[in-house]
């Protein structure tokens, strides 16, 4: 090989420094995703096992059977009854969104859009924050962009 | 549903029912208007009933108000236009959306001959006063309209216009049942329909 002195060094080189985040951060392991669990309740709608892994299933069969099939009523495994509500039945026993939710999406960085128009416990109260005249003369001088 | 404008009239200028619907579902109060979102609002009879009205019309007609929303189609062109399905008919005739399926392609707001439909051109959130926290607002970039509040008949409670309205002007039921109350009031009194003969077949009847 022409040039090897240049050559093998050069790759190691270039592999070395590509893979520089593995090496910076070897051996430091993030720490583990810890949410808040409400402690004055005992039980989720299903298992806890079950609830880690299959939540977004459950709440998606949730979303289809009230919005689509207008049956609102969950039956569990234990045969109790359960609202279908994310905003109003989650969220009465799971507090906050921040200290819940965020925490493992965070870590494993999901972006689940369901506040984009669910209300989180943490915004109830509003976000009328802006005076609305001044909203007004900035959607006025705007031409709406497109969406999605 | 059926809308007593006589009523209304008389008790003008009340919007009991547009406030209440608006609170509840987290409609965002939207002072410019190409930005505007409405689920029930009012309007004068020759837009009401363009194809009805003519220049002749007799002056009660002319002051009086038609509260407006979406006619809950029994053949609802905004169902056959949507391209996902996000709006749908359910089996008691309600037009329902479903906002998680939604794009935001606004061919039901084309579709629609009642401009019922209202699109979020900016995220509604700063726009919401008092929100009620127990029903979701919308994103910016779908669209959206009443729902005949399903989530209140789900609980056996009236929808929230109907319930506002404090002279009982607005009558809901099951035009299905002959023997309904609405049945009952139908066949008692001349009603019209919005743009009956596009055969779309609204279901909101209006006492003249």
């Amino acid at each position: 090989m022409h040039d090897a002195g240049k050559v093998i060094p050069g790759i190691i080189a270039f592999v070395l420094f590509v893979t520089l985040p593995f090496w910076s951060n070897f051996g430091k392991a993030a720490p583990k995703p810890q949410p808040e669990i409400p402690k004055e309740y005992k039980k989720c709608v299903e298992s806890r096992d079950f609830m880690r892994r299959e939540h977004m299933k459950l709440l998606r069969k949730w979303r289809f059977d009230v919005v689509r099939n207008n049956m609102r009523i969950y039956i569990n495994s234990e045969g109790q009854p359960i609202n279908m509500s994310l905003q109003n039945e989650c969220m009465r026993c799971h507090s906050s969104k921040k200290k819940f939710c965020d925490v493992c999406h965070n870590y494993v960085s999901a972006h689940p859009y369901c506040w984009n128009c669910h209300i989180p416990p943490e915004e109830r109260k509003g976000w009328a924050t802006k005076e609305v005249k001044s909203l007004t003369e900035e959607a006025s001088s705007k031409q709406p962009a497109s969406h999605h | 549903m059926v809308i007593d404008t006589r009523v209304c009239q008389k008790h003008a200028p009340c919007e009991d029912c547009i406030h209440a619907c608006h609170h509840i579902h987290n409609v965002p109060q939207i002072p410019y208007k190409k930005h505007e979102i409405k689920w029930i609002w009012k309007d004068e009879f020759e837009h009401a009933f363009p194809d009805t009205a003519h220049e002749y019309a007799n002056e009660v007609l002319k002051g009086r108000e038609f509260l407006l929303l979406c006619n809950h189609c029994e053949h609802p062109p905004c169902v056959r236009v949507c391209p996902t399905q996000a709006t749908f008919k359910r089996e008691d005739g309600i037009v329902m959306m479903d906002m998680h399926r939604c794009i935001g392609c606004r061919f039901c707001m084309a579709a629609c001959p009642y401009g019922s439909r209202s699109f979020n051109w900016r995220d509604p959130r700063p726009f919401i006063k008092d929100p009620n926290p127990e029903y979701p607002t919308r994103m910016k970039g779908v669209v959206e309209k009443c729902t005949f509040c399903t989530e209140r008949l789900a609980q056996g409670k009236l929808p929230a216009c109907a319930e506002a309205c404090k002279y009982g002007a607005i009558v809901v039921g099951d035009l299905a049942d002959p023997h309904s109350e609405i049945n009952k009031i139908l066949r008692e009194h001349f009603t019209l329909r919005r743009k009956v003969h596009l055969g779309t077949g609204p279901s909101v009847f209006y006492i003249i």
